[in-house]
């Protein structure tokens, strides 16, 4: 690969806490490395505030090898920047050229409440798994881990589901700011396995009523959350998730 | 969502394959006989309630899912891409619904009111329903006003079919790609039928 | 002060049992009235904050991510060992035991480390249960892949994301119990202290990193689950937010800090590209299965790899371990890449990596698959497609890793890759129970010191996080809190509490005030340099007394001159990894101290005076076979003790990988 450096003009979202008002600040930043990852372009742009005296742009990161789920940006216009199946830690400064003005946002959603600037809470993705993401089996209940042969095809479409690293990109992303893909890859994991049987319709009713409840849109199939889904989660688990919910509405008898 | 528009989607086969009896270039009369028959016979005027309510229900049910997936992003992006992740059809159900909902209310003023009118309201008319269709596609601008309305209703019908299975649970690696073919062929097919009603008459190849 | 390590009398393979038979219990009744803090939520916070929140504790959760899921067990990816013997390769549990003991360089306790293997097997059985999509084969049953310093098949795993899956279900079982109103979650909360009452740890104060203000936690015991130190080096395949804090600050308040300097380098990461790096990314060892490591045979060899032909390239690994080649464990691989790299063999635009070839094994799976469909006469470029698409399938995601922060395809053109920290088996001194020096304070996982000795076998690392929480933590903390069933909650409004609360926003407050000039990253990379030069692969004393003096100079510039944004009551990142940054330039200072007090070579720990004629790594078991559990002593520094080491059944040796 060919490096080059590059200067940038960025426009970032600055807010100062969750009951102020934010807006668009502009930077410059120069001589960037196109072999940098993003947010080493940001870290270089905080150095840059502190030394001028500034507040330092506050975003959510942490393991930076795109699976913790923890950054999240809305660069230029798309969730996680312009690569696909992508994270913005892993978002490399060689998707840009010098000269670039780049807009970043934070996640936009009345469920993902802005903490600061680009940090904002998805305490409501976790709600959703409290009201049923999980098998119930305590701690030295188990039987042998092979009693229970699983049809390969469902044991890898299962893990396939379970891949989301739970950012919240899909909501980010979605017109309408909503979580299905989020709930439909929990859902379709755990109603894939022999193991969630049990808790089957409980679990898709609970975790759809609390979906609906920390006050995620619904899905219209526009499918841009799985374009933008860092780990390509498919909307395929959002099919599962309806037909999961609707035979579970048809059936229960409370 | 899904349901009502499936159930609409039924509809639209029987009101295009009926329709489509002015083609048969019979001065109209075949379809004037079906005409008739749908509009008298009791079975499918009940079945006509049924028509509206999964029309007003449809509609219902889009106004309600607009107004919460609204709140549910209050603050919008400054820069948003969307077409490097959707189609803008897929992302514009709500405006081609209302563009549709326009085209509809047009739609029956001329051909519904009129006949409802003469069943109830005793107003007699002397002209059969294909007469009246050839007065009104012979004004320019409402044969364009219709070929609008059919292409908001082909997108529409486009991102609609599939996207019906979908939310009723149904994605499947073999059948979901037969049912996008479907989906594309129906509405191209009903599309194309709707479309060259206005035009072939407002050009007098129908006779 | 005596170190007792606690452990139980009687045959090695019936300790655990024995343990478990004779420790005191707590009635249910008894249980709703003890309060339990678990700090960390990664696998040993979250498998032991659910476990205890089953049998019935009120337990407070605390994590300074946003959510508990986050924990930094989740990058984990190669995989988990048990002794399953699922693949009848002759794999037992005391196989087990004598791997780790053994790949741990005969620094480990022997019966913690048998427990581990004793549970290994429970943990699947859980994992399974709670819905952890492991990989299976056609017959529906687990699959297994061998992993370095083992010659048997025992690693489970989920693709390149097995910590990922362990994580979510330790998560989901933390969730449940959160949901039935068993665990409170504090989330972006850090610990700042812990509470001590009549010399009991009593609870914590910790910081709420949205508004900045800090709170008391009351808990009749105290858990860290807080995971290891490897960010001192400032370049470590440790997420951003991992940090020493919570350890270091029990350490002041008494917990004795076991073997600091044992390090593990890892020897598959992605080389350093820059001054910008920010953070290292590992490629799981597994990739050493199939892939073969290799530099030209030629100094400074500029060709492109592909045009270096076979016979002009040195397949090093092969060459000096011909018994187990590529797969030899950790240290023994990064000390031999960093050999060729500092003899000017190395490759890349640093000249500091090593090639991982796939070439060889594409071909290699191209032609079993070409024989599976009766292609005998497939011709090369149809065997390598066949090929690699068996890789994709075994190593995809770690492969489009590699593509998007390189830029180059993995399948084309070798893998350039080079060692980086990545765990520490050092931490807390722990006793059999898992309890510090300070009574009712606990270390779980990889914070305290005890199974891995001086190197951790690849995939332990989870087997060893879960073990702890799910199977160990359960019983041995009942033991203590059966004795405390008649403490009352004590009132956050005790003195103790004040005091240390105090202390905390004191400290803050200094920080802040400091408004010196430099920041606080710019610290952290100038100590990260200082450890990784001289406290880093290889280690000699002149080196360390430098780095001693350097470190203590650095802590005062740090204490003068640090440039923190920002007020301390709101939510400021800048003024958390100062803090952080504080404890780790002591920390730093310690392990120093700790790998100049081990003249010896052992594991990760690498000191140039005690090496073979031909360089290999050379114990000193007469000397050194003891756990180094440091004493913290303010500002006098650090009193050794030493807990000695019994072998009763893995008799040390000089380990051979040849």
């Amino acid at each position: 690969m060919e490096h080059y450096h590059m200067n940038l003009t960025l426009k970032v979202w600055r807010q100062k806490n969750n009951k102020s008002k934010g807006k668009l600040e502009t930077y410059q930043v120069s001589n960037i490395s196109s072999e940098m990852s993003f947010l080493e372009m940001i870290d270089v742009l905080n150095e840059q505030l502190i030394t001028e005296d500034k507040d330092p742009i506050a975003f959510d990161h942490d393991c930076r090898e795109g699976i913790c789920g923890m950054c999240s940006m809305y660069i230029n216009g798309q969730a996680h920047g312009p690569w696909q199946q992508n994270t913005t830690c892993q978002l490399h400064m060689r998707a840009f050229k010098d000269g670039d003005t780049i807009v970043v946002e934070p996640w936009r959603s009345t469920a993902f409440p802005v903490v600061k600037d680009l940090v904002v809470d998805r305490s409501s993705f976790d709600r959703i798994i409290q009201a049923g993401g999980f098998i119930s089996v305590n701690t030295g209940n188990a039987v042998d881990a092979n009693a229970l042969p699983i049809d390969k095809k469902d044991a890898d479409d299962a893990f396939m589901a379970a891949a989301c690293i739970g950012c919240g990109a899909c909501v980010a992303t979605c017109k309408n700011g909503s979580a299905m893909l989020f709930v439909g890859a929990k859902v379709s994991q755990l109603a894939l396995l022999p193991q969630g049987e049990p808790e089957r319709e409980s679990r898709v009713l609970n975790m759809v009523a609390q979906m609906d409840k920390e006050g995620f849109g619904n899905c219209t199939n526009t499918y841009a959350c799985e374009a933008e889904c860092p780990k390509g989660i498919s909307v395929a688990n959002i099919a599962r998730l309806n037909s999961e919910f609707l035979k579970a509405g048809l059936s229960t008898e409370d | 969502m899904a349901m009502t528009g499936i159930f609409l989607i039924l509809f639209l086969i029987v009101h295009a394959g009926i329709n489509a009896c002015i083609f048969l270039n019979d001065n109209g009369e075949t379809f004037n006989q079906m005409a008739h028959f749908m509009s008298h016979n009791w079975i499918l005027r009940f079945l006509e309630v049924g028509l509206f309510a999964g029309l007003i229900l449809h509609i219902f049910q889009g106004l309600s899912l607009w107004s919460q997936n609204n709140k549910a992003r209050p603050v919008q992006y400054h820069f948003s891409q969307p077409s490097k992740n959707s189609k803008w059809y897929s992302r514009s159900m709500g405006i081609l619904g209302t563009l549709l909902l326009l085209f509809l209310i047009m739609h029956l003023s001329h051909f519904y009111v009129g006949t409802k009118m003469e069943l109830y309201g005793g107003v007699h008319h002397d002209e059969t329903l294909f007469e009246e269709m050839k007065e009104v596609f012979s004004n320019l601008w409402i044969v364009i006003l219709y070929v609008v309305g059919v292409i908001a209703l082909f997108w529409h019908l486009y991102h609609g079919f599939q996207s019906a299975f979908q939310t009723l649970g149904i994605n499947h690696k073999r059948y979901t790609p037969l049912i996008k073919i479907i989906g594309i062929g129906y509405a191209v097919i009903i599309c194309v039928l709707f479309a060259l009603m206005p035009i072939s008459m407002y050009l007098g190849c129908i006779k | 002060m005596v170190l007792d390590s606690k452990i139980p009398h009687g045959e090695m393979d019936k300790k655990w049992s024995d343990y478990k038979g004779h420790v005191q219990l707590v009635n249910p009744a008894n249980k709703r009235k003890l309060e339990v803090i678990v700090v960390g939520t990664g696998l040993a916070g979250a498998s032991a904050a659910a476990s205890l929140g089953e049998l019935g504790y009120k337990v407070k959760a605390f994590c300074f991510q946003d959510s508990p899921r986050r924990a930094h067990s989740i990058a984990a990816q190669g995989g988990i060992n048990a002794a399953k013997n699922y693949q009848n390769d002759g794999d037992s549990v005391f196989r087990l035991f004598y791997d780790t003991v053994k790949g741990g360089d005969y620094r480990a306790r022997e019966a913690n480390v048998h427990r581990l293997a004793e549970v290994s097997t429970s943990i699947i059985d859980q994992c399974v249960a709670q819905g952890v999509p492991f990989a299976r084969e056609y017959g529906g049953l687990l699959s297994n892949r061998s992993f370095g310093g083992t010659q048997v098949q025992r690693t489970f795993y989920a693709a390149g994301q097995t910590g990922q899956q362990l994580l979510l279900g330790a998560y989901s079982a933390l969730e449940r119990q959160v949901a039935l109103g068993n665990v409170k979650m504090y989330s972006r909360h850090e610990m700042l202290d812990v509470v001590k009452i009549d010399g009991k740890a009593r609870g914590i104060i910790a910081r709420n990193l949205i508004d900045g203000t800090t709170e008391r936690h009351f808990g009749h015991a105290v858990l860290l689950c807080t995971g290891g130190y490897g960010n001192v080096f400032y370049l470590s395949t440790n997420a951003m937010g991992s940090n020493v804090t919570a350890a270091w600050k029990a350490h002041k308040q008494g917990a004795f800090f076991g073997n600091p300097c044992f390090t593990q380098i890892h020897p598959t990461c992605i080389p350093v590209s820059g001054d910008h790096q920010s953070k290292l990314t590992l490629m799981s060892e597994s990739l050493r299965n199939d892939g073969r490591i290799w530099v030209p045979k030629q100094k400074g060899d500029n060709r492109k790899p592909q045009d270096i032909p076979e016979e002009e390239r040195d397949y090093y690994l092969e060459r000096r371990y011909p018994a187990f080649g590529n797969l030899v464990p950790r240290d023994v691989a990064s000390r031999a890449a960093k050999e060729r790299c500092d003899e000017g063999y190395g490759v890349g635009t640093t000249k500091m990596a090593v090639y991982l070839d796939y070439k060889d094994a594409i071909v290699r799976y191209g032609k079993i698959e070409a024989g599976k469909t009766g292609l005998e006469n497939a011709d090369h470029a149809a065997i390598v497609a066949l090929g690699k698409a068996v890789v994709q399938e075994k190593y995809g995601n770690l492969f489009e890793m590699y593509e998007k922060i390189t830029g180059e395809n993995p399948y084309e053109t070798p893998m350039r890759i080079y060692p980086a920290v990545h765990y520490t088996m050092g931490g807390l001194w722990v006793d059999y129970e898992l309890q510090t020096t300070v009574k009712g304070l606990y270390a779980l996982g990889e914070a305290n010191f005890s199974d891995h000795g001086a190197n951790r076998l690849g995939a332990s690392a989870l087997m060893q996080g879960l073990a702890d929480g799910y199977f160990v933590i359960p019983y041995t903390l009942g033991n203590y809190l059966a004795e405390e069933i008649r403490t009352a909650s004590i009132s956050t409004d005790h003195e103790a509490f004040v005091l240390a609360e105090k202390a905390v926003n004191d400290r803050l407050s200094t920080l802040k005030n400091i408004n010196g000039k430099q920041t606080v990253e710019s610290f952290h990379k100038r100590l990260g340099k200082i450890m990784w030069d001289k406290c880093g692969m290889a280690r000699n004393e002149a080196g360390l007394k430098t780095a001693i003096a350097e470190i203590q100079a650095l802590k005062k510039e740090f204490w003068s001159d640090v440039k923190i944004p920002g007020e301390v009551n709101e939510f400021n990142t800048e003024l958390d990894k100062a803090g952080r940054v504080a404890d780790f330039i002591e920390l730093g200072e310690l392990m120093c101290f700790d790998a100049l007090n081990r003249n010896e070579s052992c594991g990760g720990h690498f000191r140039e005076e005690s090496q073979t004629e031909d360089g290999e790594a050379k114990r000193d078991d007469q000397n050194y076979a003891y756990v180094a559990a440091w004493e913290n002593k303010g500002d006098n520094g650090w009193e050794l003790h030493k807990e000695s080491l019994n072998f009763e059944i893995v008799k040390p040796t000089q380990r051979s990988y040849k």
